[in-house]
């Protein structure tokens, strides 16, 4: 019997062991590799060589003007983007698991977003936003028709491109929470709804103490990974406002990353390594509170 | 208050492409049901028992007729202004609330002049609490009871709000056997206490019968027969009712009315009076069967099953309907098991005739 058990356990972690090997390369590694980086000084990848081991490249780092200015970009952008797009998503799946008629072709237009290509996607914005010799951009046509005065978007003033920047975003994971919330609201079971009815229970409060609490889970699910999306953004960045992101004061962590491996003024893998140690303890924390956070609400 | 149904219809639009016929889950039901009695809809699966509760509750709307409560035309009105309590099958209590929580729901639904103070609402939720015994369970989660604790707080839900009338949609269905036996008794005496209307629906007959006032047969959307229970059982008016109520179930046997006599088989097995010649249906209920060395009623011996209280005698008859005929007869009997044949005598008022083509009752003296 016992070596019956001891057999077993030896073929559980056979069958572990791809799954094991995979995550240990691809990720546990590097993870401790960057790790390692970060506190040898000056470190040179083509030749393997460092000066010293110390918290200077963290130091530099927190003291570049660059990273705060990065850092500074990615929280503003998490704090405005993650709750304005879960809420709106919330919104419009209540509003779609309420229609009946032509529910399905709703759906698939907001669904659209997702399989669009991000070149098409970045094309739109540029015409809703970009000035060029011919116009000012669709959105400055309509700020025209008001009598407001045109404003550059993409290379005016910061509020103006943090604004584009968090549009584009809300835009771009819509779509995701959309879906993923109105599969967790059509799961509600409708028994619950008629049991509300018939105590006559107005629609708001079915929506707070019956809907939302249903969902929660889901809820909590989309603003966490929400939450890590919005800390990693770079892509979108760079689609909206070109490579140089120093320069446009629109950098992000990641991009500040980035730039240091292998920017203009890149070739400095251990500040690359400190910086990407400060966002991952960053997002580890934000990730934490928020399971706690979640465990406290679901209690 | 009584409930009186008239000429309700309810129809449903045919999702079958090839077949564009509605489905007529409640068809032209006309009944009224008196105050304070416990009511059991009773019917096979899909024979519109559940709409016809739907319908009394407002969630559905009938697509013709009218329902009123006591003198008020409620059919227009939305469940909430019905003044009903509503225990779902799968109790629908919310899974997030405690059980003190799930029964203030209702309350705290109130507005303008039947608002109640957070005291009054505690002392109405104890109250509802109390009189199904969940008292003790109050700060639980419905995920932390067991299926019986839940049925009886989601009965504790329905009647905090002192409805006008109580409808139960397959109360019993999820519990295990004997805690249906419990829960039907303890339905019986919240509905004596409270003397609510009660109606209840059920595909068990057992549970009809052993606590209804009034049973109301169902098939297919068609009301079959309405009675007390034991009338039901004693005089079903056709051969679908007769087949629904009783266990073990009525033996049904092919049969012909000829000179006065029913014959089973080559069999003159009772005398039917003024009936006059044609062929029919003969169901003979279990207790029916005499034990009778020279008795008429001729069948292949099968088997025997002792259930202690009584013996459950298995034979076979070319006519009869039913793979095995089943008779029930006391313990003072003895069987003779080696021989191949037994034969009955049958008892006059547990037989029952019925006409072949409609399946209606045919009456005899």
């Amino acid at each position: 019997m016992k070596k019956k058990l001891q057999n077993s356990g030896l073929k559980a972690w056979l069958y572990l062991l791809p799954a094991i090997l995979f995550l240990g390369i691809f990720m546990v590694y590097p993870l401790i590799d960057v790790f390692v980086y970060s506190f040898e000084e000056g470190y040179n990848s083509a030749s393997q060589t460092y000066w010293g081991v110390g918290s200077y490249n963290y130091s530099y780092v927190l003291h570049d003007p660059y990273f705060l200015q990065a850092v500074k970009n990615t929280f503003l952008l998490v704090i405005i983007t993650v709750p304005l797009s879960t809420g709106i998503a919330l919104l419009i799946s209540t509003g779609l698991c309420s229609i009946k008629p032509l529910r399905n072709l709703f759906q698939t237009i907001y669904f659209l977003p997702y399989v669009t290509n991000t070149l098409a996607v970045g094309l739109v914005f540029m015409i809703l936003f970009k000035k060029t010799a011919y116009s000012d951009g669709f959105i400055n046509l309509i700020i025209s028709w008001f009598g407001g005065n045109s404003v550059d978007f993409i290379d005016g003033p910061y509020w103006a491109k943090m604004f584009v920047l968090c549009f584009y975003t809300i835009w771009v994971v819509m779509p995701f929470k959309i879906l993923i919330l109105t599969s967790a609201l059509s799961s509600v079971n409708q028994e619950y709804y008629n049991a509300a009815r018939v105590d006559g229970t107005s629609r708001f409060r079915i929506f707070m103490r019956i809907t939302l609490p249903m969902i929660a889970p889901m809820i909590f699910y989309l603003i966490i990974t929400g939450f890590i999306g919005a800390f990693k953004a770079y892509s979108d960045v760079v689609a909206l406002f070109g490579t140089n992101l120093n320069a446009a004061e629109m950098n992000t962590i990641v991009g500040y990353v980035y730039d240091m491996l292998y920017g203009d003024s890149g070739g400095y893998p251990s500040y690359a390594s400190a910086a990407a140690i400060i966002l991952f303890a960053i997002v580890l924390t934000i990730t934490c509170i928020n399971l706690l956070i979640s465990k406290k609400v679901r209690r | 208050m009584e409930v009186i149904l008239q000429n309700l219809t309810k129809k449903f639009p045919s999702r079958d492409r090839k077949n564009r016929k509605d489905v007529i889950a409640v068809n032209d039901f006309n009944f009224e049901i008196p105050d304070g009695k416990l009511i059991g809809l009773l019917g096979p699966s899909g024979c519109g028992k559940s709409t016809t509760l739907n319908l009394i509750s407002g969630l559905l709307k009938p697509t013709s007729g009218k329902i009123f409560f006591g003198k008020d035309d409620v059919t227009d009105l939305p469940p909430e202004n019905r003044g009903i309590g509503l225990v779902f099958q799968n109790y629908a209590l919310y899974p997030h609330l405690t059980v003190r929580q799930n029964i203030l729901f209702p309350l705290q639904n109130l507005k303008g002049k039947d608002k109640l103070s957070k005291s009054e609402m505690l002392k109405r939720a104890e109250d509802a609490a109390k009189l199904v015994q969940i008292n003790e369970l109050m700060e639980r989660r419905p995920g932390e009871l067991s299926g019986g604790q839940q049925q009886r707080v989601a009965i504790a839900r329905a009647l905090v709000k002192m409805p006008s009338v109580l409808l139960l949609d397959e109360p019993l269905s999820n519990l295990d056997a004997r805690l249906r036996l419990q829960t039907r008794e303890e339905i019986r005496r919240i509905q004596k206490e409270t003397g609510i209307t009660t109606i209840f629906v059920t595909h068990d007959q057992e549970e009809a019968m052993s606590i209804s006032d009034l049973i109301v047969v169902m098939k297919e959307g068609i009301v079959q027969q309405i009675g007390k229970p034991q009338d039901v059982y004693d005089n079903p008016s056709n051969l679908f009712v007769a087949k629904f109520l009783g266990t073990p179930p009525i033996n049904v046997f092919e049969g012909r009315i000829q000179n006065g006599q029913l014959y089973i088989g080559d069999n003159a097995v009772l005398h039917t009076g003024n009936v006059s010649d044609r062929k029919v249906y003969a169901g003979i209920r279990p207790e029916g069967f005499l034990l009778q060395d020279d008795g008429p009623l001729c069948c292949e011996l099968g088997g025997m099953e002792v259930m202690g209280r009584d013996i459950s005698v298995v034979s076979r008859n070319k006519a009869s309907l039913n793979p095995a005929i089943r008779s029930i007869i006391g313990t003072d009997n003895k069987i003779d098991m080696s021989k191949t044949d037994i034969r009955f005598s049958l008892v006059p008022r547990k037989v029952f005739l019925f006409d072949r083509e409609t399946e209606e009752r045919i009456d005899f003296t």
